[in-house]
């Protein structure tokens, strides 16, 4: 049965190193749910809590409305695929996959059944009978999938499942994960570093750095309306220009351009403008700057302009708008989308913009 | 948090497992070697507690010189080993020696051989009416001396230096290629690349084949006492103090006892601040190519190592050969036959079947407990863990012929008698042989992956039923060749047996010193034969088994 997760205020801590610093989340039934940060941000913490192998400081982990935090990993029913895939290297791939049917003691021909179904689902049925050492990378990878789902586990935990894969490998097996997972209908926790696999495998999110969540949302919510510096920078790449709303409303940048950028409350003071290079353009008026360096990248051009202030931004223009490539040294012109551009406060960086 | 107090502690099985295994270890290393330490401070002269043995160590020559003999014995063995163990290694690395892998099989067996037999083979051949030293004498040569330091020495060395050549030949495989290619590259010659790169590389390696050479050789007792004669070394006298007939004194023999082990820690504690400290983490992306000689530089490269490894594997030759030899009591040739298995069959069957009963015995609990020792000392780290490690490796630096004065003076009285028992030899041989198990479990538990026991865990299967079915089970070859090596090392052992054997416990190993001793040297090649065969058909197995990837260092 699938279930949804709960986890109330984890906290846990290596002496005096804070790992996980209250970790609350809500994970829906059924849902494709990433967490997602730089190393040492407590991702894997958090998912080795919930699968039993971290002991738990401190905190509440429900699956539906059962309370896991006494219960022994192996009672946990959670299916888990490991990153270097743990597959027992003295089984053949059938065993492997049979390991945690026999740990239920599940009758002799359903579990026939169920592991032929599985291997089947990941499509390696003619590796039945190979011993993992006989087997490729992606291979293993489908084995340790099969394993861990064949047990039709509450939960399926995976830690950072493809980081050991090349990457056209990589590309191909996150939509064989992601298609089984809709198949299948767990509830999967997903852990990975890498940005782009989880805005392309997840329903949602979860940012986290220094043992905390940044922010939690759909992979083009978390894109387009970064909460804060962090993930604005973490998720794709971001310009940060210093600013100032005035009490007009205006945000006026290095005292060159003033924008309207609509504002969630009533602020004047100091902030911080963060731009992705497709909200830049050039324009005919607007801040000025030299063109320094340009990229052909096929579908868009990614040119570093240089501020009359030093700073330099990075600006992506698309191949089917402009066909043209500007010269190094060029002046230009660069103006943003405000609808599209965020806003935060300087000093607390919390988020100014809709 | 209202629902989690602190986390409980519950008596897990590893608990009583790191419980009985603390309790083994004090009760048979640590209780011994501290009825030797209360011993050392008393006297039958003095009153009291008191330091008058060692008052006496260091200032009777017959005392002190014998620890000078044991240093100067160890210092210019290591020298030696080193002079011919590090060439070797770098010719068997860089080149392509004629039948390389028989030469590395052929060194590994002649260190594994029991060491005595190599003095006895030697006496054979230029001791006394030795084969070799009659030649000598038919050529009108003055035969060099078998006996004495240059001997013990010879002896030593030709035994000892393949520690050398596996800690310099391993390091030398792991270093990358392209260190030495950049010292070409930045315009060395050849010659000095070695000096100023290679060798302070591998020097760590080679410091570490030296420190096992010295404590084989400070803790060795058959080969001194066969070929010493006068010249008396520290295993020696405390042979001598604890059991010649005339005037036994356990209380000097302690002291000297702990005279030896203090030595063994100092050069412990020196390696472990010295040596440790400049290891090398190498990473060999590109392992050393080997070079292609062809024809005469072939030969010319090979003929030292076979040199080497003919004079080495010497002993065990003569020992089969003289095997089959009948002798009068005159020492005349009488024929070519089986009678000395005879012999020996007929009067030291005992000491065969003790031999190899006792080893076996002792082989099951080195290997059950040697899994769950390598078990804790690798997943279950932290300060029990840590103490276990350290009384494990404990017997490293305690000489064998010490620990067996230890385990008389331990269990010699009540509550725990066991001197003269079969269980004594089987504790002397499963204490004192346990660190090759370990070690070699350990070595493969660290290349376990830990996440497949999670993963058994995580698909239901109890984590004690893992330990079991899984890791147990993944951790079994890297067990069992360190059990050959033990094995292989219990059968060859003399000098714990020697101090612990009755008429009923006695080994083979005990029965060639007795024999040698008594001149009788038919017998005690035919038993010497007996151990070499069943040495080189275990290690043939493990060279099997682990496809010729077995660690002995």
């Amino acid at each position: 049965m699938s279930n949804h997760v709960t986890i109330k205020d984890a906290v846990k801590r290596y002496g005096d190193f804070t790992a996980l610093n209250g970790v609350s989340l809500d994970i829906n039934e059924g849902e494709f749910f990433t967490l997602l940060g730089p190393s040492g941000c407590g991702k894997t913490t958090l998912l080795r809590m919930i699968a039993g192998f971290n002991s738990i400081e401190s905190g509440e982990f429900y699956f539906g409305d059962k309370l896991i935090n006494n219960i022994p990993a192996h009672k946990r029913d959670i299916g888990m695929v490991f990153q270097n895939y743990a597959i027992f290297p003295h089984l053949t791939v059938k065993e492997n996959v049979a390991y945690g049917l026999k740990a239920r003691k599940v009758p002799k021909d359903q579990m026939d059944a169920k592991v032929k179904e599985a291997l089947e689902l990941v499509q390696i049925s003619h590796l039945a009978d190979r011993k993992p050492n006989e087997l490729s990378g992606g291979q293993q990878q489908r084995v340790a999938l099969a394993r861990a789902f064949v047990i039709e586990p509450s939960v399926l935990l995976m830690d950072e499942p493809l980081s050991n894969l090349d990457a056209k490998l990589r590309v191909q097996m996150r939509s064989v994960i992601k298609k089984l997972q809709k198949r299948l209908d767990i509830t999967t926790i997903y852990v990975t570093h890498d940005q782009e696999e989880a805005l392309a495998i997840s329903d949602r999110i979860a940012v986290m750095n220094e043992g905390r969540i940044m922010q939690i949302g759909t992979p083009s919510e978390i894109y387009a309306k970064p909460q804060n510096p962090f993930v604005a920078g973490f998720i794709g790449v971001s310009n940060y220009l210093d600013c100032e709303v005035k009490p007009d409303g205006k945000v006026n940048i290095k005292g060159e351009l003033d924008l309207n950028i609509p504002l969630r409350r009533q602020y004047t003071g100091k902030a911080k403008l963060s731009a992705r290079p497709e909200q830049l353009f050039f324009t005919a008026t607007g801040m000025p700057g030299v063109i320094q360096f340009s990229t052909f990248l096929g579908d868009f051009v990614e040119y570093e302009v240089l501020l009359n202030d030093g700073q330099s931004l990075i600006i992506n223009e698309y191949t089917k708008d402009h066909s043209e490539v500007y010269e190094n040294g060029k002046n230009v012109f660069i103006s943003f989308d405000p609808l599209r551009v965020s806003l935060y406060e300087s000093e607390s960086q919390e988020v100014l913009s809709l | 948090m209202k629902l989690l107090g602190k986390r409980q502690f519950r008596m897990d099985f590893w608990t009583w497992v790191k419980i009985i295994v603390i309790l083994a270890l004090c009760l048979f290393i640590v209780y011994p070697f501290y009825t030797i330490l209360t011993k050392s401070v008393f006297s039958t002269k003095v009153e009291g507690i008191t330091l008058y043995n060692f008052t006496r160590f260091f200032t009777k020559p017959y005392y002190y010189k014998s620890l000078l003999r044991s240093l100067y014995v160890c210092f210019f063995t290591v020298l030696a080993s080193t002079a011919i163990g590090v060439p070797i290694a770098y010719l068997m690395t860089r080149y392509n020696i004629l039948g390389k892998k028989a030469m590395h099989i052929m060194t590994i067996l002649s260190l594994m051989s029991p060491p005595f037999i190599g003095a006895y083979s030697w006496i054979i051949l230029l001791g006394r009416n030795g084969l070799a030293a009659k030649l000598f004498t038919m050529l009108g040569l003055t035969a060099p001396t078998i006996y004495g330091r240059g001997g013990i020495i010879f002896v030593f060395t030709l035994h000892l230096f393949p520690y050398i050549y596996l800690y310099t030949s391993g390091a030398m495989n792991s270093i990358d290629s392209s260190l030495e290619e950049a010292a070409e590259n930045l315009g060395m010659s050849k010659l000095r690349r070695i000096w100023t790169v290679t060798l302070p590389v591998i020097l760590p390696s080679i410091l570490a084949g030296c420190l096992m050479v010295f404590m084989t050789c400070l803790a060795d007792f058959g080969t001194p006492m066969l070929l010493g004669e006068g010249y008396v070394v520290l295993p020696v006298l405390v042979y001598n103090e604890y059991m010649s007939e005339s005037a036994t004194d356990p209380f000097m023999a302690s002291a000297l006892s702990v005279v030896i082990v203090i030595c063994s820690l100092l050069v412990l504690v020196f390696q472990k601040y010295v040596i440790d400290k400049r290891n090398y983490q190498m990473s060999s992306l590109r392992p050393p190519v080997e070079v292609q000689l062809h024809g005469g530089k072939r030969l010319l490269a090979s003929l030292p190592i076979y040199i080497v490894i003919f004079l080495a594997s010497l002993p065990q030759i003569v020992v089969i050969c003289q095997s089959f030899v009948e002798r009068s009591f005159s020492g005349m040739v009488k024929g070519i036959n089986l009678s000395n298995y005879q012999t020996i069959l007929k009067r030291l069957f005992t000491n065969i079947k003790n031999t190899y009963v006792f080893s076996s015995v002792a082989i099951v609990f080195i290997v059950l407990v040697g899994i769950f020792v390598a078990y804790i000392l690798v997943r279950k780290k932290g300060k029990v863990a840590s103490l276990i490690d350290m009384l494990i490796m404990f017997p490293y630096v305690i000489p064998g012929s010490v620990l067996g004065i230890g385990l008389i003076i331990a269990f010699n009285r009540k509550p725990i008698i066991l001197v003269g028992t079969s269980a004594i030899m089987i504790i002397s041989y499963v204490v004192r042989k346990l660190p090759y198990t370990v070690r070699s479990g350990t070595a493969f538990l660290c290349q376990m992956d830990p996440f497949v026991e999670e993963a058994s865990i995580n698909l239901g299967v109890p984590p004690l039923k893992t330990f079991f079915t899984v890791t147990a089970r993944m951790m079994l070859p890297g067990v069992m060749s360190g059990a050959v090596l033990s094995w292989i090392t219990c059968i060859n052992e003399l000098s714990s047996s020697i101090m612990l054997y009755t008429g009923k416990t006695s080994t083979i190993s005990v029965a060639i010193y007795q024999e040698v001793v008594r001149m009788s040297d038919g017998t005690a090649a035919a038993l010497s034969t007996i151990l070499t065969l069943t040495t080189i058909i275990s290690l043939l197995i493990v060279f099997r088994v682990t496809k010729g990837k077995v660690k002995i260092v």
